[in-house]
């Protein structure tokens, strides 16, 4: 089996199977960074490109590791020092990094749809590492994929997502994996930060987070930005915090051994204490199994299957 | 010259006429109407227009020509040539130009322009602010003295409530009418669609339908304090058709205009961020467009136009969030407007209303009807001629249509302009 779109758009229009795929790929994928020698020549001479329209740390260097495990040539590309700062156009700069011969293009941008916008205009496959309000699906499946390693099953839990459900790539990604393998979704946050028709995507929405964690299994806190104070989105970060912070008191709440999740980077005290984040969560476990999670998708992209991959 | 057009359905509200007539054009003027072989055509061209409708000049009160200062999206040549292949023989122009027409000056050049170039008549609307900045009123007695027939700052509402009320006062001073667009500028702040559960999914920034609503109710509101005779531009929700329709019940000299994007696509036309389907307000949900149909309907919504708003390929061809809002619709208007015809929203009697006789009552401009003796600007439609619509081959400068590769029935064949073939 293989994937069925050269791209990596979005989680939305995934099927299950798919997206059992990826996890099934990417287990395989995960001993090659535990070994001595942390390469395997999968994709020799595959050209990979990274470029980030925002600024970020974990999933550049995620992805750039994850395309040198596999043998690729990979170069990153940030905006502040390219030819965007001259005024080219989006478009132009993949078509000239497309006629270098690149294989896989992978895209930050903040307008949702950019990754979209390119891969219906490029031979090239395009993954999204996140693009505006809309999806961030490698770090879905790199949720999905350690909640499935931490509780061995996905189907019948029930997760909380709780923070700014409104401006969250992380979040509706999330949704739609979760509910695709047949998770229970919560989502909490304030009423100002809950889209419109959220429900139709099938969770269930709360405004009080005590409520909302109640004996679930997987608690996800969202990053709150807080440049959205100015937008009247929220009050203040005191009140924030207590409304919504994930603290020893609020996690009691949730399922005995509930696993704590977020996607980085935090904001200690703010949406999750400093005691929470370090001592009881698998935050860290999911910035290890990004790496074996983008070797899988890079590695099913190009042609791979997953007999391949073991 | 004279010129005969026999046999064709003539549909003229002004003068109730609904029926097969000839029409004998006398150099610029009607000379008479009258049954079929009625009037003599010794040394008139004839014109056969069996099986066709021959109606008023169509009449477009919301275009933007982009000249002066963004003649590579439009000019008057290239906007005037898609009316008149549109059916169009008269269009108001919006002043949100560069510089603005906010002065006595620029309405001169566009109609000089249009003078020299233009294959429809243009009545340029002024701005109602100084540079539409919504700060201080401009100088509408020049505007106005200048051939203005009417006031907007179309695209940049007028956000200070008191503001708009010192313009719609001093309106009154000249007749004119004030074209609000009614926007919220702070409710849609960086919106770029309509907010609901498609801009969730697409993690597009929503213009909630609220945002159009309260400032045609404050429109409306303030219409009522002054007096004035207030338009309303391209009504796109159902919120505004209900508080529109209970204006006109209450006597006000409210009018309101929607366009054919407004009662034939919704927002799911968006998916795929197709930027072709991204303008100001922007397409609604099935309620707002079945809205819209009732409002047409019932009389609620007087007019059809259709805010033709150029702009570059290059620019649509980006990132949603950074396309221009925006879409070209002289040439499209009457193939998609006639399907409310065929579907029975409209008879085409009501759709001649809206779309040549109803601007020109509200414009005050002396067209609209093919009365004995008027200036003889007449269109004559085939409604049954099925045809695909080409971008490519728009007389338009840009090609920025939701609508390319549609299949409509009906078109104008004929476009006379005082006349003038």
């Amino acid at each position: 089996m293989s994937l069925s779109s050269k791209d990596l758009l979005g989680i939305k229009g995934m099927s299950p199977e798919e997206i059992r795929l990826v996890l099934d790929t990417a287990a395989s994928f995960k001993d090659v960074s535990e070994r001595d020698i942390k390469k395997v020549p999968a994709l020799r001479g595959k050209t990979v490109i990274n470029l980030f329209y925002e600024p970020s740390t974990r999933t550049r260097t995620s992805f750039e590791l994850a395309g040198k495990r596999l043998s690729a040539d990979v170069l990153n590309i940030s905006t502040t020092t390219s030819s965007v700062v001259k005024g080219e156009t989006l478009l132009d700069t993949a078509r000239n990094i497309e006629a270098m011969k690149c294989d896989v293009l992978i895209l930050r941008h903040p307008c949702s749809g950019a990754p979209a916008f390119l891969a219906s205009r490029l031979k090239s496959s395009v993954i999204n590492a996140g693009d505006g309000f809309h999806e961030h699906p490698t770090q879905a499946l790199l949720d999905l994929f350690t909640i499935r390693e931490k509780l061995g099953t996905i189907e019948g839990r029930t997760v909380a997502i709780v923070g700014d459900i409104a401006h969250s790539r992380v979040a509706r990604s999330n949704i739609y994996g979760l509910t695709a393998l047949g998770a229970r979704v919560r989502v909490c946050g304030p009423a100002t930060m809950i889209p419109y028709g959220i429900e139709q995507s099938g969770v269930e929405v709360f405004y009080d987070a005590d409520r909302a964690v109640d004996g679930v299994d997987v608690i996800m806190t969202l990053r709150l930005q807080l440049e959205r104070q100015a937008a009247g989105l929220f009050p203040g970060v005191r009140e924030y915090a207590r409304l919504y912070g994930l603290n020893r008191d609020r996690l009691s709440r949730a399922g005995k051994n509930a696993m704590v999740m977020h996607p980085g980077p935090m904001n200690r005290g703010v949406e999750i204490s400093s005691d929470v984040a370090d001592s009881s969560s698998v935050i860290l476990d999911q910035v290890t199994n990004g790496v074996a999670v983008r070797m899988a998708i890079m590695f099913l992209l190009s042609g791979g299957a997953k007999a391949e991959a073991s | 010259m004279n010129i005969l057009i026999k046999n064709g359905h003539v549909v003229d509200p002004a003068n109730k006429v609904d029926e097969k007539l000839d029409i004998l054009i006398s150099g610029n003027r009607i000379a008479g109407i009258g049954k079929p072989g009625s009037i003599g055509s010794e040394g008139a061209q004839v014109m056969d227009a069996s099986g066709k409708v021959v109606v008023p000049g169509l009449i477009d009160m919301h275009v933007h020509l982009r000249e002066p200062g963004y003649e590579y999206k439009e000019n008057i040549a290239t906007g005037t040539a898609a009316a008149k292949a549109g059916g169009f023989t008269s269009l108001c122009c919006m002043p949100n130009t560069n510089p603005v027409n906010d002065t006595g000056s620029v309405t001169e050049f566009i109609l000089s322009q249009a003078a020299k170039s233009g294959s429809a008549r243009v009545y340029p609307v002024g701005a109602v602010t100084k540079g539409s900045k919504g700060e201080e009123l401009a100088e509408m007695g020049e505007l106005h003295g200048s051939g203005c027939v009417a006031v907007s700052d179309d695209g940049r509402p007028v956000m200070n409530g008191a503001i708009m009320r010192r313009a719609m006062e001093y309106s009154k001073i000249f007749g004119i009418p004030v074209l609000s667009h009614c926007e919220d500028a702070n409710l849609s702040a960086k919106g770029v669609m309509n907010e609901g559960a498609l801009s969730t999914e697409l993690g597009l920034r929503g213009i909630p339908s609220a945002a159009e609503d309260s400032m045609t109710a404050r429109d409306i509101f303030l219409a009522e304090l002054t007096g004035c005779r207030l338009h309303l531009c391209h009504v796109s929700t159902k919120g505004a058709v209900a508080l529109i329709r209970e204006a006109k019940a209450r006597g006000l000299a409210v009018t309101a205009e929607t366009c054919p994007h407004y009662f034939t696509l919704t927002d799911e036309a968006v998916r795929g961020y197709n930027t072709m389907a991204k303008m100001n307000p922007p397409l609604r949900t099935a309620e707002d467009v079945q809205a819209i149909k009732e409002g047409l309907r019932d009389g609620t919504i007087d007019v059809i136009a259709t805010d033709h708003a150029p702009h570059g390929m290059d620019e649509k061809t980006v990132e949603f969030e950074y396309a221009p809002f925006g879409i070209v619709g002289l040439e499209t208007a009457l193939g998609l407007s006639l399907r409310l015809v065929q579907e029975g929203v409209l008879s085409l009697t009501d759709l001649v209303r809206k779309m040549s006789l109803n601007p020109a009552v509200i414009l005050k401009i002396n067209r609209g009807t093919l009365s004995s003796g008027a200036e003889a600007d007449i269109t004559i439609i085939d409604p049954d001629l099925e045809w695909t619509v080409d971008a490519a081959v728009f007389k338009s400068r840009s090609r920025n249509t939701p609508f390319d590769g549609w299949k409509l029935k009906g078109r104008a064949v004929q476009t006379i302009m005082g006349g003038r073939v």
